[in-house]
Parts: C-alpha cells; sequence; structure tokens
C-alpha cells in the first residue's frame, strides 16, 4: 500500500513538472470517474457486509473443511461465487482443515466470480458479458478444482 | 449534480438505508448491527486506502500515454506479445476484482483488443503478485505453481471464448456519462 501511494505521488508530480494543464486535465478525470464509481462500490461493500455477518469467516472455514469429494467442489464453488474477501484475509483460514483441491476452487471462483459484483461489472460491460464471463469463470474454477485433485498426488 | 443524484439513484438509496440502519444499531445496541457495521468498515478502509492512486494513476495514462502505443502493444495485431503484457500488468497489481474494471475500462477505449481485456482480467483476479506471495506462505510453493499452471491456460480460453462471443460490436460503457465511450 505504502509502495502503491509512493509511486502515485511521484508520478503525479513529475506529470506537473512535465505539463501542468495536462496533470489537472488528468486529476479531474480520474476524480470524476471515482465520484461516478463510488456509489456503486459502496452497494457491494455493504451487501459484503451484511454477507459476511450471516456467513462469518469461521463458518466459512468450517464448510469448506468438513465436506470433500464432488460435493465439497460445489459448496466451494458457491461460498467462493457469493463472498468477496481479500486473500489477505482467506489464507489464513483455508490453512487448517480444507483440501487443497477445495481450496483451488474456494479460491478461484473467490477472485474470479462476483456475484455482489455483478451490477458494478454490468456498468462497465453490460449485463450479458458480465453474466457471460462469471459463468465462464464459474465453470474454469470447477476445472482447475479438479485438474489439482487428479494430479496432487502425482507432483 | 442532479444529473449525478438521478444516475447513481439506487445505489444512494442503498448507501441511505444503511446509514439509518447504523443510527438505529447505535441506539438500540444490537450485536448484528455492530457486526455488520464492523465488516463494512474494515472493507470500505481497505478499499478507500487503495482505489484514489488507482484512479489517480488511470487519470495520468488518459492525459500521457497515447492510444496508439497501447493499441500496438496489445490491440488486435498485438499477438502473443499483447498477452504477455496484459499478464505483467494485471500481476503487479492489487485489490479486489471491482477494482480492475475501470483500468480495464480505460485499457479498452485507448485500444487494447477485447481478448486482452479479458486475459487481463483473469490474470488480475488469480495471480497477482502480493495474492501470490500471501498464498506461497500459507499454502506453499506446489500449490501456488500447480494452481498458476493451470489457471493461466483457462482463462485464457475464457478470453478467446469471450471475444468469440462478444468480440463483434463490443462496446464498454463509459461510467461517467452511461453512454457508449
Amino acid at each position: 500500500m505504502k509502495l502503491l501511494f509512493i509511486f502515485t505521488l511521484a508520478a503525479v508530480i513529475l506529470s506537473f513538472i512535465a505539463n501542468r494543464k495536462k496533470t489537472i486535465e488528468g486529476l479531474k478525470m480520474a476524480l470524476n470517474l471515482f465520484l461516478n464509481i463510488l456509489p456503486s462500490f459502496i452497494t457491494v461493500l455493504i451487501a459484503v457486509a451484511f454477507l459476511l455477518a450471516f456467513l462469518p469467516k469461521e463458518v466459512l472455514a468450517k464448510l469448506l473443511g468438513e465436506k470433500s469429494g464432488a460435493f465439497g467442489f460445489v459448496i466451494a464453488a458457491l461460498l467462493g461465487s457469493i463472498s468477496l474477501i481479500p486473500g489477505i484475509v482467506a489464507y489464513p483460514l483455508l490453512k487448517n482443515g480444507a483440501s487443497y483441491p477445495v481450496i483451488a476452487v474456494f479460491i478461484t471462483t473467490l477472485m474470479m466470480v462476483g456475484i455482489v459484483t455483478l451490477p458494478v461489472e454490468s456498468k462497465f460491460f453490460g449485463f450479458k458479458v458480465a453474466f457471460t464471463r462469471n459463468l465462464l469463470s464459474f465453470i474454469g474454477a470447477l476445472i482447475i478444482g479438479l485438474a489439482i485433485a487428479f494430479l496432487w498426488g502425482f507432483v | 449534480m442532479k444529473k449525478y443524484l438521478v444516475k447513481n439513484r439506487n445505489d444512494l438509496i442503498v448507501t441511505g438505508i444503511f446509514v439509518i440502519f447504523a443510527v438505529v444499531t447505535f441506539f438500540t445496541k444490537f450485536s448484528f448491527g455492530f457486526k455488520v457495521i464492523e465488516n463494512f468498515k474494515s472493507s470500505f478502509l481497505e478499499m478507500i486506502s487503495a482505489m484514489p492512486f488507482i484512479f489517480i494513476l488511470i487519470g495520468l495514462l488518459e492525459v500521457w500515454v497515447p492510444k496508439e502505443i497501447i493499441e500496438k502493444h496489445t490491440g488486435k495485431e498485438s499477438g502473443v506479445m499483447g498477452v504477455i503484457w496484459m499478464i505483467l500488468l494485471a500481476m503487479l497489481q492489487m485489490g479486489s476484482l471491482y477494482s480492475a474494471f475501470p483500468v480495464a475500462y480505460i485499457l479498452w477505449k485507448k485500444g487494447t483488443s477485447v481478448r486482452n481485456i479479458f486475459i487481463y482480467l483473469g490474470a488480475f483476479t488469480t495471480i497477482k503478485i502480493p495474492m501470490l506471495s500471501f498464498e506461497i506462505g500459507y499454502l506453499g510453493l506446489k500449490f501456488s505453481i500447480l494452481r498458476t499452471l493451470f489457471t493461466l491456460p483457462v482463462f485464457i480460453i475464457i478470453a478467446i471464448l469471450m471475444e468469440k462471443f462478444f468480440g463483434r460490436g463490443f462496446n464498454m460503457n463509459n461510467p461517467v456519462t452511461g453512454g457508449e465511450k
């Protein structure tokens, strides 16, 4: 995070020295874009806040750890699709209990598929494109999980 | 201002209801409400500490990087190198899925091809370096390498399929005006 801050600050200063007018134009565009996306981001965060309150991380970890086999995959894929938690939070949870293929399915859907972010994604891409990308990613995640399940023992 | 309120009406209503929910929680002190607010607070802080910088960089990219350069390296004719550029760019970033959309938008506006846009989204979501380093730490190098090896072809195939399905007449909406470009 610090790195991002320093990098951005340096970029802005350099840009300002090179061309003041262009920089202000760029910053204006950034602010405009940010303000227009912020409301839909906040909606996403509110949805996630309720979801996590109904389904705390501990329960999530327990659900992932208990089930294995095909049923475990489906549970992991569904849980991954509806939740939106950063990897930094997810990895420690997964360390205990869940099998590696199930973890792979969960992580992949967690990152690639977003049911709560679908409205935001639709704003940029339109619903049809956004929905298709999520659907394909969901299927892709299951394939990745299966592949890891088959190969884990051999490697 | 009025246009802004109208365009974001639904989201602003949700935010308004949430504010009421928060106020009620503070007066009635029910624990579920506090849990929700706590969750919101931590994810909001996470978002607000990175998002503004990403948007500033998007703004600078908009004014400084000519369309020709992005189009040449990541456009329709860019081939394998275009794919590699997209993956490298995506790996260097951080944040959740939703923070990738504005970047994808600006890239598309600057001439990145449809396939490469979805390759960017795929790589961003699955193999960002900050995420991989956490994953290796918690789950081990073997797991991360295997997962990356399988994920790479999967999201490339997804991108190719997306281009097949939607490549013709593909369009991204400008989130500011709500219209095209």
